[in-house]
């Protein structure tokens, strides 16, 4: 897939594409990823000066290490076109294509993505693309949706387009979406990809994020879309590793290289053999660790 | 590029900075209306001539109130309003963003 490497995604954070105090600052809360919303957050009078704002910021404004995304207006609006060309312009690492209901939707983007790369002098395959499933044939074609291109670095599902198709609503146990995220997650985990879970609105109800923040981990989403900065600290400490996951990690880390000193191919830990996804796992949790800050530079554990 | 109409773009909340362009014939006429006039009213007018310039109008009466919006807001703003004002938003030009 297009991203080899591993990279942290535990935070999508939504910012309206036309608001210039929230693009300009959207950089400073430490959300793994940052989407400007040029779609439903933008009023259909102001879909070409969002556009030109958030293009502007882009080429300006520090974002750190955030990886930057920007919802496109739909392919069937008159936005779409030059909302790609713009943000593939602007260098954007990024596209999400909203309602996205087939693998051809995703090849038409990524289509589309090529020619921009081209006429603006871009390295073609340098923009990526991710699918929002907002719909029963998203989700039941999502499969194929996530495997549709090798630009494709995640799959998002939202819930509030979701459920109004289900003629339902959400309700705070989110038995509503059982079926769509683990279709959602087991499509993106079958094509190598990111698995986003839907916005929680309703900032009031703190136990409730928490609640479902915790569901959504457990299942194996690498992380939520988010409405609100407060969000982040929330999501990044259900995220974060117990110090017996660190040092169980660490101990998985040092046997593999023990084990490469020694030219020993088999690995052995505690008397236990350490495949392939226990070392992927423990990988994963020093990740985690460091993004939470939690080892110092040697790589331990600092305590609380 | 002609101005075809009087358009506006950007807000008047914070950090943005509202930009009304219509027809001129005396080059770039900037009316400037902000708190940091006095530190970056100059810096502000910089860069909506210039952005303009690039945009291809030499001649335009402006009106600009700003809430404290930073370079790259004011040249986002000016060239909404100078797309709008030349009828080319669905057109855009590329080589000046």
């Amino acid at each position: 897939m297009a991203e080899t490497e591993e990279r942290l995604r535990r935070t999508m954070m939504f910012v309206p594409g036309n608001n210039p105090a929230m693009v300009k600052d959207a950089g400073i809360y430490g959300a793994d990823s940052i989407m400007f919303d040029l779609e439903d957050a933008v009023s259909m009078t102001e879909k070409d000066a969002a556009r030109v704002l958030v293009y502007e910021s882009l080429k300006t404004q520090d974002y750190g290490d955030a990886e930057l995304v920007v919802r496109v207006n739909g392919q069937d609006t008159e936005y779409y076109h030059n909302d790609v060309i713009a943000m593939v312009k602007a260098g954007i690492d990024v596209i999400r294509l909203p309602k996205v209901e087939s693998a051809d939707m995703i090849k038409t983007l990524v289509k589309d993505v090529e020619a921009a790369e081209k006429q603006v002098g871009r390295e073609v395959g340098s923009t990526h693309v991710m699918a929002a499933i907002e719909s029963a044939k998203g989700v039941l074609n999502v499969a194929e949706i996530a495997a549709a291109s090798n630009r494709m670095i995640g799959v998002a599902l939202s819930a509030e387009d979701y459920t109004t198709d289900m003629k339902t609503h959400r309700y705070p146990d989110g038995a509503e979406l059982e079926f769509s995220r683990n279709m959602v997650l087991h499509a993106a985990r079958a094509a190598g990809i990111a698995a986003f879970d839907t916005v929680f609105t309703n900032m009031d109800d703190t136990d409730g994020f928490y609640r479902e923040t915790r569901y959504i981990h457990q299942l194996g989403f690498d992380g939520k879309s988010l409405v609100n900065p407060r969000q982040i600290a929330m999501v990044n400490d259900v995220y974060q590793p117990t110090e017996k996951e660190i040092e169980n990690a660490k101990n998985v880390i040092n046997a593999i290289e023990e084990a490469k000193v020694k030219g020993s191919g088999v690995i052995s830990m505690n008397g236990q053999m350490v495949d392939r996804p226990v070392v992927l796992r423990a990988q994963r949790v020093m990740m985690l660790a460091k993004a939470s800050n939690l080892l110092d530079e040697e790589g331990n554990y600092i305590e609380k | 590029m002609d101005i075809k109409s009087t358009a506006i773009a950007g807000t008047l909340e914070s950090s943005d900075i509202q930009i009304t362009i219509s027809k001129g014939s005396n080059g770039v006429e900037i009316e400037l209306d902000s708190d940091v006039k006095k530190q970056f009213g100059d810096q502000i007018e910089k860069v909506i001539t210039e952005t303009l310039n690039q945009f291809g109008l030499t001649d335009a009466k402006i009106k600009a109130v700003d809430k404290g919006a930073l370079d790259c807001v004011v040249k986002a703003r000016t060239l909404a309003a100078a797309q709008r004002a030349t009828d080319t938003v669905d057109q855009p030009a590329w080589e000046v963003l």
